[in-house]
C-alpha cells in the first residue's frame, strides 16, 4: 500500500524536511522508565512528586504538563497460545510508553485560539512557550487527555518532540535513552511499514494479540507517535474511536445560528405585542 | 497545511555532556532497569485493573477542564449582556419606552465591560490576552469568542454612551443615528455572545459537553434571554409586558430543556443527574425554568408585580447555577474514562487474585 495516498504527506517534503514519527514498540519495552528520565532531563521538566497510585507499579500515571513520556504497567493474565509465557506464570508483563500522539489532525492545535499550538516542519505538534496565553482551551480538546496547563507557569506544556534536537539532527531524548530500542524514531512513512513487518514477524512466532495502535480510520486521521501493543489498546487507556472536536463545530454553530434566530424572534415577537405603550 | 520553522525556544543546544549524559541513562537502564516483579495484582486485595473492560487501572483518560470559576461566571454575564443588546434593539424599534431602552443598553454595556476582565482573569498569562487577537481562526470557538465580544464591547459600550449623550445633552440627528447603529451591532455581535458559548464546550474531546452540542447553544440562549430579562425587571422596568412574556418563554424553553436531560439514561448524561455536579444542574434547572414560569404566568393574570421579581431572581440564581453546573459536569464527565474508551457498562471490576490468574 501506497501510504502517500493514505496520509497527506505531499506537501511535507518539499521543504527538505522530512515528517517524523514515533513508533513505540511495548513488546521490547523493559519497564525501565529510562525515556521518562531522559525527558525530564533533556527538557528540564519539574518533579512529579512522590505519589504512590497503589494499584500498579505505575506511580506516573499520565502524562501532563510536566510528564511528556509516561511508561504504563499493564500485567496480563497469561494465556497459553498466546505466545511469550507459559502458563501459570506471573504476571505476562505489559509495558508501553505514552507520549503525545502528534495527530495528523490535532484538537490542540485546531482550538488554540492564540496560534500558539503549531505544526513544526517535522510534522510535530508544538505549543511556542512566549505565544501561549493560558486560556486552557486546549486541555479540553485533546482526545487523548495530554496537553496540560502548569497552574504555576500559567501556560499549557506537552511533548515538543524534542524539536530542538531533532533540528540538531539527532533522536529524541527518549529514543537516544531508550536501551531496548522499543522507542524508535524516524520518518513515519518508514515507521508504519517497520510496525506492519514487526507485527508479522510477532504472529510468525504466535504473539497473536499484537496490535498496531495508529486510528487512521478516526477524525484524527493517523497519529505520528504510533503503538505496537499486545491485547487491547483500551487496556493503556488508548481510546478505540479518538475524534477532534472540530468533527462537532458544524452542528454546535448551525444550532447556535438557530438558537440565534429564535432568540431575535422571540424579542420581537413580545414586543411587537405590547406596542401599544 | 501551513508550517513553521523551528522555533527559539526550546533551545538546547545538545552537546558532548548531554549525549554523555544520555547514554549514561540508557547504559544504567540496560543493566539496572528490567522489570522481574510479579506486578501488584497478583499480591491480592481487590485492585482496580487495567483490562479492556476496565480501561487503565480507571484513571481517567481525558484531562479535566482548568479553568477558573470566573469562566462560568463569564459564560452568565456574557450571555445576560448580549440578550439585553438585542432587548434593547427591540424596545427601541417596537416601543416608547425610553426607560427600558437605556437600562437595556447599560446593562449590555456593563457585561460588555466585565466580561473581557473576566476572561483575563482566568488566563494563565493574563499580560498575553491580546495574542488572541494576533489570529483569525474560524475552526477555534475560543477564538470567534474573543473577536465577538471585542466587537460586542465596543458597539454595547458605545451605544450606551451614545444614549448617555443624547439624553444629558442633545437630541441630535448624528448622536441618535450613532446610538441606533451602534445598538444595532451590539444586538448582531450580541446575538453571537449568548450563543457561541454552546459551540465553545460543545466542541471539545469532554464527552457531556459534545454530547449536547446541539442542544447547548438553544439551552445558553435560553439562560441569557432569562437573565436579561430578570435584571431589567429587577432594575424597575416590571410594568413591561414584553418582559414578562419573554421570561416566560424563556423560562418555558429551560423547562423543555430539563426535561430533555432529565429523559436522557445514558452514561454520558450521568453527570448532569448525579453528584454535586447533578444537584447543581438541577437546582439551576428549577431554578430557571418551572418556578419562574409559574411565577410570571401567576403574575399575567393577577397583575403583581412581586410575583415578578420572585421569578426575576430565581430566574438570575439559576442561570448562574446553570453554567456552573455544566462546567462542574464536564470535570465530572473527564474522570470517566468509560466514554472515550468505549468501555462495557457495568460497575468498575475489582482486580483478581492470584489463584484467579493462575486458574
Amino acid at each position: 500500500m501506497n501510504h502517500t495516498d493514505t496520509y497527506p504527506t505531499n506537501g511535507h517534503h518539499t521543504n527538505g524536511h522530512h515528517t517524523s514519527a514515533f513508533l513505540t514498540d511495548s513488546t521490547l519495552c523493559i519497564g525501565c522508565k529510562a525515556c521518562e528520565v531522559a525527558c525530564k532531563e533533556w527538557n528540564e521538566v519539574s518533579a512529579d512528586g512522590y505519589d504512590w497510585s497503589g494499584h500498579s507499579y505505575d506511580n506516573t500515571q499520565a502524562v501532563g504538563h510536566s510528564t511528556w513520556r509516561h511508561v504504563k504497567f499493564v500485567e496480563n493474565p497469561t494465556v497459553p497460545g498466546e505466545g511469550g509465557n507459559a502458563a501459570g506464570q506471573l504476571p505476562a508483563w505489559g509495558f508501553s510508553s505514552d507520549v503525545c500522539k502528534h495527530c495528523e489532525v490535532a484538537g490542540c492545535l485546531e482550538a488554540c485560539p492564540t496560534g500558539a499550538i503549531v505544526r513544526m516542519e517535522t510534522g510535530a505538534v508544538f505549543v511556542q512557550p512566549d505565544v501561549c496565553n493560558g486560556c486552557a482551551y486546549c486541555v479540553v480538546s485533546c482526545p487523548f487527555g495530554v496537553v496540560e496547563k502548569n497552574k504555576e507557569d500559567g501556560r499549557a506544556f506537552k511533548c515538543t518532540f524534542c524539536s530542538d534536537r531533532q533540528a540538531a539532527g539527532l533522536k529524541p531524548a527518549c529514543a537516544q535513552a531508550c536501551p531496548t530500542e522499543s522507542i524508535k524514531f524516524g520518518e513515519i512513512n518508514e515507521l508504519r511499514d517497520e510496525a506492519k513487518l514487526r507485527l508479522e514477524a510477532l504472529k510468525d512466532r504466535g504473539v497473536n494479540d499484537a496490535v498496531i495502535y495508529d486510528p487512521v480510520d478516526t477524525s484524527v486521521k493517523g497519529i505520528h507517535a504510533f503503538f505496537l501493543l499486545r491485547g487491547d489498546p483500551r487496556a493503556y487507556n488508548l481510546p478505540p474511536k479518538p475524534e477532534v472536536p472540530t468533527t462537532y463545530l458544524k452542528k454546535a454553530w448551525s444550532s447556535a445560528a438557530v438558537a440565534a434566530g429564535a432568540m431575535l424572534g422571540a424579542t420581537l415577537l413580545a414586543f411587537l405585542g405590547d406596542n401599544h405603550r | 497545511m501551513t508550517r513553521v520553522s523551528l522555533p527559539e525556544v526550546p533551545n538546547r543546544t545538545p552537546d558532548e555532556q548531554s549525549e554523555h549524559r544520555l547514554a549514561e541513562i540508557r547504559r544504567e537502564a540496560s543493566e539496572k532497569g528490567r522489570v522481574t516483579g510479579d506486578g501488584v495484582t497478583p499480591a491480592g486485595a481487590p485492585f482496580p485493573k487495567a483490562s479492556a473492560e476496565t480501561g487503565y487501572y480507571g484513571v481517567p483518560l481525558l484531562k479535566e477542564p482548568q479553568w477558573t470559576p470566573e469562566v462560568p461566571v463569564y459564560l452568565f454575564v456574557g450571555g445576560a449582556a448580549g440578550a439585553a443588546a438585542v432587548v434593547a434593539s427591540a424596545a427601541k424599534l417596537l416601543t416608547r419606552d425610553r426607560d427600558l431602552v437605556r437600562s437595556a443598553r447599560w446593562v449590555a454595556a456593563v457585561g460588555g465591560a466585565i466580561s473581557p476582565a473576566l476572561l483575563i482573569s482566568d488566563l494563565g498569562v493574563p499580560s498575553r490576552f491580546l495574542n488572541m487577537l494576533r489570529v483569525f481562526k474560524p475552526q477555534s470557538a475560543m477564538n470567534m469568542g474573543a473577536w465577538t465580544l471585542a466587537a460586542f464591547s465596543s458597539f454595547s459600550g458605545a451605544a450606551a454612551f451614545a444614549n448617555l449623550m443624547r439624553e444629558r445633552f442633545a437630541d441630535a440627528l448624528p448622536v441618535r443615528i450613532v446610538e441606533d447603529a451602534a445598538g444595532m451591532l451590539a444586538s448582531a455581535t450580541g446575538l453571537v455572545l449568548s450563543t457561541y458559548t454552546g459551540v465553545l464546550i460543545g466542541a471539545t474531546a469532554i464527552p457531556v459537553w459534545n454530547d449536547h452540542a446541539v442542544s447547548l447553544p438553544h439551552h445558553f440562549a435560553a439562560s441569557g434571554v432569562n437573565s436579561a430579562v430578570s435584571i431589567l425587571e429587577l432594575m424597575g422596568h416590571s410594568d413591561s409586558r414584553a418582559l414578562n412574556l419573554l421570561g416566560a418563554a424563556a423560562s418555558a424553553f429551560e423547562v423543555y430543556e430539563g426535561i430533555e436531560i432529565e429523559t436522557r439514561r445514558d452514561r454520558v448524561n450521568q453527570p448532569l443527574k448525579r453528584g454535586v455536579s447533578g444537584a447543581i444542574v438541577r437546582t439551576g434547572g428549577v431554578l430557571s425554568g418551572p418556578l419562574p414560569l409559574a411565577l410570571r404566568l401567576a403574575a399575567m393574570f393577577t397583575g403583581n408585580s412581586k410575583l415578578r421579581r420572585a421569578a426575576g431572581i430565581a430566574s438570575l440564581a439559576g442561570s448562574l447555577l446553570t453554567r456552573f453546573g455544566w462546567i462542574r459536569a464536564g470535570h465530572a464527565s473527564a474522570r470517566d474514562p468509560h466514554i472515550p474508551l468505549d468501555l462495557p457498562e457495568k460497575v468498575h471490576e475489582i482486580g483478581k487474585s492470584r489463584s484467579d490468574l493462575a486458574a
